[in-house]
């Protein structure tokens, strides 16, 4: 029992990320209103894209952008003493799909309302049954 | 749970992530392609692909947008106010268009007093957000930044736009449909920058054979390929934001706002 | 980078989203969902990823707390769970 807890204390901040992750799936299932739903999803794409750029750190390196570039031109540039940039390009492209689907989802949910006069789901369900 | 025994620490120079190519993108970038944001090198010139279908992406969200809400309905109702006295028109019917002298304005149908200290600070600030928009997008090769955030900036100074005086201010001064034009400009830009590097005689977007088309250094070249697509990416993501909010705000008839 | 900073932030940025899921009142879901936004844009610049935090700040802070706020202006305001 000690040593499965010293694991977990060791890696404390990948479970902090799962707990995250887990509060917006959460929301995403348990809601009844619409709204509510897209927030837990929302929640759940920053804390996926948080993961992944935490992957990329290491200690004692800088930025990703490359010191006195001007007048380097015979430098030998080592690859440890800057932050691996890759997950941050991938992630850059999850953000900007992450805002056009809330974008389309606000727009849809909109339009629900405008329909339906209601927002919960549990509602919506029975004003669907009766049409 | 003793999966996350196996994961590497954190912060450590040897994980599986940091191995393979990352390493080869750090060392080369600047030599090739005279770069210093490394990110923004690998985004618009090493995969230069993922960066063309997101800004289809985005432009396909401003047109789900626009097909989900827009109502070109005739307007049900209007009100006009007599600004010396007061006194609001109420004209029910909507075929009936009355042309009304200069002492008469056209208003929403919740009317507040436009505030005086809110409108001007908003009209000084605008131009600033927008300079600053554009050097965000100029200088995404050497601080961070980029298409995508200057696109972003510029957006919201259009919606500040909106907020702050009228939507229809907004929609007058730039017409829906030179937003949609605009929208598709920008992924035309993108992908009109990369199919000309097919007929000089390199593959797809391989920027370093556009070469004898641009006078100066030709080891920059690569540079300013990305800057061209950079540009393509910020003028449709401005467009984009401007119409999802336009739409959403106004449940799609472009009358009343915020 | 000093290890207390990211736990201080990590855990406000649990509680800041467990609060959101669970007000009532949907405007306050959106500005604390926009605080929300602003940790995270917060926890990535400590860790050194800037272009990201750039792009959450202009994007989560900024144009999708107005979306938000405008959907909700068009619907109902309250809600029962």
């Amino acid at each position: 029992m000690t040593e499965l807890l010293t694991l977990i204390v060791a890696k404390y901040n990948y479970w902090l990320y799962v707990i995250l992750m887990m509060i917006g799936l959460y929301a995403m299932i348990a809601k009844n209103n619409l709204i509510k739903k897209l927030v837990g999803m929302s929640i759940f794409q920053t804390a996926i894209i948080l993961f992944y750029v935490s992957i990329g750190y290491k200690t004692d390196a800088t930025l990703p952008i490359i010191q006195n570039a001007h007048g380097a031109h015979g430098v030998v540039i080592h690859a440890a003493d800057y932050i691996n940039p890759l997950p941050h390009v991938l992630m850059l492209t999850a953000i900007v799909v992450s805002v056009a689907t809330f974008g389309v989802a606000m727009a849809l949910a909109v339009r629900i309302y405008q329909r339906y006069q209601t927002l919960e789901e549990d509602e919506l369900r029975m004003r669907l049954s009766e049409d | 749970m003793y999966g996350t025994a196996e994961f590497p620490d954190w912060g450590d120079p040897n994980s599986p992530a940091s191995l393979h190519l990352s390493n080869e993108y750090i060392e080369k970038a600047l030599e090739q392609t005279q770069v210093p944001n490394l990110v923004t090198a690998v985004l618009a010139d090493y995969r230069g692909f993922d960066t063309m279908f997101e800004t289809a992406v985005i432009f396909c969200a401003g047109l789900a947008c626009f097909l989900l809400l827009r109502d070109f309905g005739e307007k049900k109702e209007r009100f006009y106010r007599h600004t010396p006295t007061g006194v609001i028109l109420h004209v029910k019917d909507g075929k009936k268009t009355l042309t009304v002298g200069k002492e008469f304005e056209h208003m929403d149908k919740d009317w507040v007093p436009s505030d005086l200290i809110i409108k001007t600070v908003c009209r000084i600030l605008i131009p600033f957000i927008q300079i600053f928009a554009l050097y965000v997008v100029a200088h995404g090769d050497f601080s961070p930044g980029g298409g995508f955030q200057g696109g972003v900036i510029f957006g919201s100074s259009l919606i500040l736009l909106a907020i702050s005086y009228d939507l229809k201010t907004l929609v007058k001064r730039i017409k829906e449909k030179v937003l949609g034009i605009y929208a598709a400009l920008g992924v035309l830009i993108y992908v009109g920058i990369a199919a000309l590097c097919m007929p000089m005689g390199g593959n797809f977007l391989d920027y370093s054979k556009l070469a004898p088309l641009v006078p100066g250094d030709p080891h920059h070249i690569r540079a300013l390929g990305m800057l061209g697509v950079e540009i393509g990416v910020g003028i449709a993501v401005t467009a984009v934001m401007a119409i999802i909010y336009i739409n959403i705000v106004s449940q799609g008839r472009h009358d009343e706002g915020l | 980078m000093y290890w207390p900073i990211d736990l201080i932030v990590l855990t406000f940025v649990i509680f800041l989203a467990i609060a959101a899921i669970s007000v009532k009142d949907l405007l306050a879901t959106a500005i604390l969902f926009g605080a929300y936004s602003f940790m995270m844009c917060l926890l990535w610049a400590v860790m050194g990823a800037v272009d990201v935090a750039f792009t959450e700040a202009s994007v989560g802070a900024g144009v999708s707390t107005v979306f938000f706020v405008a959907a909700v202006f068009r619907t109902s305001r309250r809600t029962k769970d």
